[in-house]
C-alpha cells in the first residue's frame, strides 16, 4: 500500500495476479484481437472465407473477458477496485524501469466495456457492410488491431505503454482512413491524419521527458506521487503538453483539420474510431491525469478553453456541411469539445466527461451506422443534398436514426440529454468570468446541435426525394439494410435512449468512477439549475424548429446557395486547410527544398572542392578516379608502414 | 574437454568467412556454387556466434570477454588483441545476422552482368566481398589494440569499395570514388592520431592496446588534438553532417544488398569507435567537445530528417533517414546520460534491422521496377501487397512507431537527453514529426493511389524473398517488445561511460520565472527516499 498522500492515488492499487479471477488474465482482451489480426495478415487470402468471423469472434472474446473482470470488481468493495497486473519488464533501464502492466480500474473498464461492446457490433456490421469489398479480410484485420491497441491504451499503468497504445490506435486509424488508397485524396487524408497526430504526440513524449526528469517515472504511480510535491509551474507545463497530445488525437482546436478527411475511410470505422473510441482518447488522457491538472489550474483553464473553442467551431462547421459524413465529424469534434470542457473543469467535470464520452460512444456510432446504411441504399451518395424523403423506405434506419439524434440533441429523457445537461451545468459553476463565458458556450452550442442535427436528419429522411441516379446512370432504388447492418444498429439506438438515465439516476455511473477519478464535488452553479435545463431545453426546440422550417418544410435546393460569408467560412472548416498550408506546409516546403539544394550545391560541393584543391592530392585522386584503383590499397599500406616507421623512430 | 568459452571464438568468426572469401575467390569449381558456399558459411558464422555467445558472461556484460592475445609487434606495442562487451557483442551479432540475410537478398542481383563478363566469376567476386566483409566487421567489433582496429577499419573500405564500385548502378564509379576520398582523407587524419598515440603513449610491448592507453597521461592539447583526428574520422564514418555526402551517393549507386551492410552495420563502426575509444581514451576531451558535437548531432538528426523530405530517389531518401538517426545516436553518446547512452547503443542495433529491411525491400521494389525513382511507382500496394505491406513495417520501425524496434531506443536517446539537456532534446524531438512525413509520403507515392499501368504486371514477394524479410520483421518486433534482453547486455556498458551531471530541470528553472527549482530539487529529494 502506498504511502503517498491522496491526491496522488485515491485507492490503494491492489495487485491483480493476487487478486485472481478475471482479472489475472485480462491480458486476454487485448491478446485475443492481436491475435486475430495477425492471425488474419499472415494467412492472406486463405482466410478470406471466414476471416470477417474470426474477427468478430477477437473482438467478442474481448468483451466477455472485459465483462467478467467488470463483474469481478462489482465485487469488491469500492476503495479495493484499482488492480494493477504485471506482465514483463519491458524496458529495464536502471532509473527508467517500465514494466508492461495493466490498470484495471472503473475508469479504464469503462473503456474497455464501451470499447469492446460498441467495437464488436460494429464488427458484425461490417461483415455485411464490407462483403463486397475483395480485401474484407484485410480490413477486418485492421479492426482487430485497433481494438487491441485502442485496450492497450486505456489499460496501460503507466505513460508509456499507454503511448504504445496510443501511437497503435493512430497506425490502425492510418490503415483504415487510408484503405480505399487507390483513390490518393484518401491516402492523403490518411497521411494527413498520421502526421497532424504525431504533431500531437509530441506533446506526449515531451511530457514523459518531463516526468522523467522532474519526477524519474512513467509509470502513474510514480507520476501522480512525484506531482503531488511538484511546483505548480511544473505541473502546468506537463498539463499544457499532454493536452496538446490529447488536441490530436481528439481533433480539438487546433490540431482539429484531420478529422473531417477522416472520413475518406470506410463508415464503419468513421463510427468506431472517428466517433465512439478513439477521438476521446484524449479526453481520457486528460481525466486519467487528473492529479496533474488539479495542481494545474492554468492548464486546467487552457484545457477548458480548448474545449469551448472546439464546440462552437465544430459545430459551426457542422451547420454548413452536405456531405452527411462530415457533418456527423464534425459533430464529433464538437462533442469532444463538451467533454474536454468538462474534463477541463476538474472533479466538478471529469466524471460527467466520461460519462458523455460513453452515451455520445452509443448515439454517434449508431448515427455513423445508420448514415452508412444510408450510404449504402444509396449507392454511396454522401451529398445530403441528394437524399430527402428516405425514412419510408428505411423504416428500421429512420428509426434508429431518430433515437440518436433525440439524443444527440439532448431530447429530455434521451441519453444524450442526462450527460449533456449535466456539463453545462458544471461549466455554470465557479467564479468570476468564467461560468457565465463557459457556461453560455455550453448552452449556445446545445441549440447549435439541436439545429445542425435536425438539419441532417430531415435532409436527408423528410422532404423531397431529390436522388441522383447512380454511378451507372439508374435510377436510385433506396433499400432497408440487411439484418446485419440494422441489429447493430437497433441495439445502439436501445443504448442512444435509455443508458444516460440508467447511468445517471442513482449516481450509478458516478459513484463507479470514484475510485478512479475522485468524488464528483458538489457546487451550485452561478444560476439556478432549473433555469439552466429550462433554456437548454428552450434553445433544443429553437434548433430543431429553424431546421425544420429551413429543411423539413421547405424545398431544399439540388445545389447549395451561395451563402453568406460564415456559411462559406464553414463550408471550408473556417479555413483550416488554407491556415496550417501557409503557415506550415508551404514554409516547410520552401525549407526542404532549400536545404536539399544547399546540401548538393554547399554542403558536397564545399567537401569536394576542398578535397579537389588540396594540390598534392589532386594528381592521386585523378589517377584514382580513371581506374588506379589498387592505388587504394597502396596508400593504406604505404600509411601503415609509414606510422610503425614514425613511432620506431620516435620510440628509438 | 574444455569449455566453449576456451576457443578463440571471435578469431575463428574472422577467420572462417576470410578464408571461404579466399577460396571462392581463388577456386574456380567453388565459383559455380558461391551463392550457396557464401549462404552456407555465413549461417555456419551465425551459429558460431550463438554457441559463441553462451559462452558470454551477461551478468559483467561491461567487462570485455572472450578475450584473445597475442604479440603481433612487440618492438611496437602492437599486439593482435580481441575481445568484447556488450556493445560488442551485440554489434558483432548485428553483423553475422544481417550478411546471410544479404546474401539471401542478392541471389539474383548479378544474374545479368555487364557484357564479356561472367556470371559465376561476378557472383563468387560479390560473395568473396560480402564475407570478406564480414571478416573485417567483427574484427573490427571485436579489436582491442588501436593499431588493429585501425588496420581493420581501414582495411575494411577495400571491399566496400570494390562492393560500391563494380557491383552498383550507373554512377557508381563516382559513388565509390567519393567514400574513398572521404575514407581515405579521414583516415590519414586518425592515423596522424594513431602515431601520435604510440610515440606519447606509455609504451611497451602491449602499448597500444586500449587498456594500456586508457590510462595514458596526456598533455590536455595533446589530448584534445588526438581525439579530434579519431573523431574526424567517426563523423565521416557515422556518417553525421556536414561530412554526410558520400552516403547518398554510395546508397543510391550500390546495390542493396550493399547498401543494406554498409548503412545497417558498417556506419556503426563510427559510433561504436566514439563509444569504445574516444570516450575511454580520451575522456577529457571528449567532456571537452560534447557541446559542440551535440549541436551537431542535433543538426544531423534535423537536417537529415528534412532533406530525406526532398529526395526523389527511394535509396537517397533512406539514406538520409540514416543521417537523422546517426545524429540521434550520437546525441545519445555525447550527452553521457545512462538511459541516453543505453539508447543509443540500441539504436545501433535497431537501426541496423530496420533499415537494412528498408534497403533489401526497396531493392526488391526497385529490381522489379527498374529504376529507383520514386514518382515512377504508384499504387503499388494494389500489386504488390506483401511487398508494400512489408515496407511499411520497416517504414514504421524507421519513423519509429512503438511496438517496432526504432521506438525503445529513440525513446531512451530523448529520455535521457532531456534529463541534462533540454534543449538538445526539444530540437530533436520534432524530428518525429518529420519522421511521419519522411516514410508516409514516399509511401503515399509509390505504393497507394491509381495503379501505374506499365507496372500492374509484377509479381509480389517470391519464397526466398520472404525469407529475407522474416527474420528482419521479427527482428524489428522483438527489438520493440521485449528489447530488455538487448538492453540488459548493453546497459552495463552505458553505466561505465555514463558521467554524473546535475539535472537540466535544476538548471533550467532556476533560471526560469516560475522560479519552480526549489519544487524540482524536493521532488529529488522526495523521489529518493
Amino acid at each position: 500500500m502506498l504511502g503517498t498522500p491522496a491526491l496522488s492515488a485515491r485507492t490503494a492499487v491492489v495487485d491483480a495476479a493476487a487478486a485472481g479471477g478475471a482479472a489475472s488474465y485480462a491480458w486476454l482482451m487485448i491478446a485475443l484481437p492481436l491475435l486475430g489480426a495477425a492471425v488474419l495478415l499472415l494467412a492472406g487470402r486463405r482466410s478470406d472465407a471466414w476471416g470477417h468471423w474470426l474477427g468478430v469472434l477477437a473482438s467478442a472474446g474481448s468483451f466477455v473477458v472485459g465483462l467478467l473482470v467488470v463483474l469481478q470488481l462489482i465485487g469488491l468493495e469500492p476503495d479495493e477496485r484499482v488492480l494493477s497486473l504485471h506482465l514483463f519488464t519491458w524496458l529495464p533501464v536502471g532509473d527508467l524501469t517500465v514494466n508492461a502492466g495493466l490498470q484495471l480500474d472503473p475508469l479504464s473498464m469503462s473503456f474497455v466495456m464501451l470499447v469492446t461492446f460498441v467495437g464488436t457490433l460494429i464488427h458484425v456490421y461490417s461483415v455485411a457492410y464490407m462483403e463486397h469489398d475483395v480485401d474484407r479480410r484485410r480490413f477486418f484485420a485492421y479492426l482487430n488491431l485497433f481494438v487491441a491497441a485502442m485496450l492497450l491504451l486505456v489499460l496501460a499503468d503507466s505513460y508509456a505503454v499507454l503511448f504504445v497504445g496510443w501511437e497503435g490506435v493512430g497506425l490502425a486509424s492510418y490503415l483504415l482512413i487510408g484503405f480505399w488508397n487507390h483513390r490518393t485524396d484518401y491516402a492523403v487524408a490518411a497521411k494527413k491524419a498520421f502526421v497532424m497526430n504525431r504533431v500531437g504526440d509530441v506533446g506526449l513524449l515531451l511530457a514523459m521527458m518531463m516526468m522523467f526528469a522532474a519526477f524519474g517515472a512513467v509509470d502513474f504511480q510514480g507520476v501522480f506521487a512525484g506531482a503531488a510535491g511538484a511546483s505548480q509551474g511544473m505541473l502546468t507545463v506537463v498539463g499544457l503538453l499532454l493536452l496538446l497530445a490529447a488536441c490530436g488525437k481528439s481533433a480539438q482546436f487546433p490540431l482539429q483539420a484531420w478529422l473531417g478527411d477522416a472520413m475518406a475511410g470506410p463508415t464503419p470505422v468513421s463510427a468506431l474510431i472517428h466517433a465512439a473510441t478513439m477521438v476521446t482518447a484524449g479526453v481520457y488522457l486528460v481525466v486519467r491525469s487528473g492529479p496533474i491538472f488539479e495542481g494545474a489550474p492554468g492548464a486546467q483553464l487552457a484545457v477548458v478553453v480548448v474545449g469551448a473553442i472546439t464546440l462552437l467551431f465544430g459545430a459551426i462547421v457542422g451547420m454548413a456541411k452536405d456531405d452527411i459524413k462530415k457533418v456527423l465529424a464534425a459533430s464529433t469534434m464538437s462533442q469532444i469539445g463538451y467533454m474536454m470542457l468538462a474534463a477541463g473543469l476538474g472533479p466538478v467535470g471529469a466524471a460527467f466527461a466520461i460519462l458523455h464520452l460513453i452515451t455520445h460512444g452509443f448515439f454517434k456510432a449508431g448515427l455513423f451506422l445508420g448514415a452508412g446504411s444510408v450510404m449504402h441504399a444509396m449507392d454511396d451518395e454522401v451529398d445530403m443534398r441528394r437524399f430527402g424523403g428516405l425514412g419510408k423506405y428505411m423504416k428500421v434506419t429512420w428509426l434508429t436514426f431518430a433515437a440518436g439524434w433525440l439524443a444527440i440533441i439532448g431530447f429530455p429523457g434521451l441519453s444524450g440529454f442526462w450527460s449533456k445537461d449535466l456539463i453545462i451545468e458544471a461549466a455554470f459553476v465557479g467564479e468570476g468570468w468564467r461560468p457565465w463565458v463557459f457556461g453560455t458556450v455550453a448552452l449556445l452550442a446545445a441549440g447549435l446541435t439541436a439545429f445542425y442535427m435536425s438539419r441532417l436528419f430531415f435532409m436527408t429522411f423528410h422532404g423531397e426525394e431529390r436522388w441522383a441516379p447512380t454511378s451507372e446512370g439508374k435510377k436510385q432504388r433506396p433499400h432497408e439494410s440487411p439484418a446485419l447492418m440494422t441489429v447493430p444498429m437497433v441495439i445502439l439506438a436501445v443504448g442512444s435512449v435509455g443508458l444516460g438515465a440508467a447511468l445517471v439516476v442513482g449516481d450509478t455511473f458516478t459513484s463507479w468512477l470514484e475510485p478512479a477519478v475522485g468524488a464528483v464535488e458538489h457546487h451550485d452553479p452561478v444560476i439556478p439549475i432549473p433555469v439552466i435545463m429550462g433554456a437548454t431545453i428552450v434553445l433544443m426546440a429553437l434548433g430543431v424548429f429553424l431546421a425544420w422550417r429551413q429543411y423539413g418544410a421547405s424545398t431544399v435546393p439540388v445545389e447549395a446557395p451561395r451563402g453568406s460569408v460564415l456559411t462559406r467560412a464553414a463550408r471550408q472548416d473556417l479555413y483550416q486547410d488554407a491556415v496550417n498550408e501557409g503557415v506550415f506546409m508551404r514554409p516547410g516546403q520552401y525549407l526542404t527544398r532549400a536545404l536539399v539544394y544547399g546540401d548538393s550545391a554547399v554542403v558536397d560541393g564545399a567537401v569536394m572542392g576542398l578535397a579537389r584543391g588540396t594540390s598534392g592530392m589532386g594528381g592521386w585522386l585523378r589517377r584514382l578516379q580513371t581506374g588506379y584503383i589498387r592505388s587504394y590499397a597502396a596508400i593504406m599500406l604505404v600509411g601503415v608502414v609509414a606510422a610503425l616507421v614514425v613511432v620506431l623512430a620516435a620510440r628509438g | 574437454m574444455q569449455t566453449i568459452s576456451d576457443l578463440p571464438w571471435l578469431s575463428i568468426l574472422i577467420v572462417v568467412p576470410l578464408v571461404a572469401a579466399a577460396l571462392i575467390w581463388l577456386v574456380p569449381a567453388l565459383q559455380r556454387v558461391a551463392r550457396t558456399v557464401g549462404l552456407v558459411v555465413s549461417l555456419l558464422v551465425l551459429a558460431g556466434f550463438v554457441v559463441m555467445a553462451t559462452g558470454f558472461d551477461f551478468g559483467a556484460a561491461a567487462e570485455h570477454q572472450l578475450t584473445e592475445q597475442a604479440s603481433w609487434i612487440p618492438q611496437l606495442g602492437v599486439s593482435y588483441a580481441v575481445g568484447v562487451n556488450g556493445l560488442g557483442l551485440a554489434l558483432v551479432g548485428l553483423s553475422v545476422f544481417l550478411v546471410p540475410v544479404a546474401l539471401l537478398a542478392a541471389w539474383r542481383e548479378q544474374e545479368v552482368v555487364p557484357e564479356g563478363a561472367v556470371v559465376a566469376r561476378r557472383q563468387a567476386g560479390f560473395v568473396a566481398l560480402v564475407l570478406a566483409l564480414e571478416a573485417t566487421m567483427v574484427a573490427v567489433f571485436s579489436a582491442r589494440d588501436v593499431f588493429l582496429f585501425y588496420v581493420v577499419f581501414e582495411a575494411m573500405l577495400i571491399p566496400v569499395y570494390f562492393l560500391i564500385g563494380s557491383y552498383g548502378g550507373p554512377r557508381r564509379r563516382y559513388a565509390a570514388f567519393k567514400f574513398l576520398i572521404y575514407s581515405l582523407a579521414s583516415g590519414l587524419i586518425m592515423l596522424v592520431g594513431v602515431i601520435a598515440l604510440g610515440i606519447l603513449g606509455p609504451g611497451g610491448p602491449d602499448g597500444f592496446l586500449v587498456d594500456t592507453l586508457a590510462g595514458a597521461e596526456l598533455g590536455v592539447w595533446q589530448e584534445r588534438w588526438i581525439f579530434i583526428s579519431f573523431f574526424i574520422a567517426f563523423a565521416v564514418k557515422a556518417p553525421m553532417w556536414p561530412v554526410h555526402t558520400w552516403l547518398p551517393d554510395a546508397a543510391q549507386q550500390a546495390s542493396p544488398g550493399t547498401s543494406a551492410l554498409l548503412v545497417g552495420v558498417l556506419d556503426k563502426v563510427g559510433t561504436f569507435g566514439m563509444l569504445a575509444l574516444c570516450l575511454p581514451l580520451f575522456p577529457e576531451a571528449s567532456r571537452w567537445a560534447a557541446p559542440v558535437i551535440i549541436v551537431l548531432a542535433v543538426i544531423s538528426v534535423l537536417y537529415g530528417a528534412l532533406v530525406a523530405l526532398g529526395q526523389r530517389d527511394i535509396m537517397r531518401l533512406v539514406a538520409f533517414t540514416s543521417v537523422s538517426h546517426f545524429g540521434f545516436i550520437v546525441l545519445g553518446i555525447y550527452v553521457r546520460e545512462e538511459v541516453a547512452l543505453t539508447g543509443a547503443m540500441l539504436y545501433m542495433v535497431a537501426h541496423g534491422v530496420s533499415t537494412a529491411a528498408l534497403f533489401l525491400i526497396s531493392g526488391f521494389l526497385t529490381q522489379r521496377g527498374g529504376t529507383q525513382q520514386i514518382a515512377a511507382y504508384g499504387g503499388m500496394q494494389r500489386v504488390t501487397p506483401v511487398l508494400a505491406g512489408t515496407w511499411l513495417v520497416a517504414g514504421l520501425a524507421t519513423l519509429s512507431l512503438p511496438g517496432l524496434s526504432g521506438f525503445v531506443p529513440e525513446y531512451l536517446v530523448l529520455l535521457g537527453t532531456f534529463r541534462v539537456n533540454i534543449v538538445a532534446a526539444a530540437f530533436a524531438v520534432l524530428a518525429v514529426i518529420a519522421a511521419a512525413l519522411y516514410i508516409l509520403l514516399p509511401y503515399q507515392r509509390m505504393f497507394t493511389g491509381p495503379r501505374n499501368e506499365s507496372l500492374a504486371a509484377l509479381p509480389d514477394l517470391g519464397a526466398r524473398e520472404k525469407w529475407v524479410v522474416a527474420p528482419l520483421v521479427a527482428a524489428m518486433l522483438a527489438l520493440g517488445f521485449v528489447p530488455g534482453p538487448v538492453i540488459d547486455v548493453l546497459r552495463p556498458v552505458a553505466q561505465e561511460a555514463a558521467i554524473e551531471q546535475p539535472s537540466s530541470l535544476d538548471t533550467a528553472t532556476g533560471a526560469g520565472p516560475d522560479g519552480s527549482s526549489d519544487a524540482a530539487a524536493a521532488v529529488a529529494e522526495g523521489s529518493e527516499k
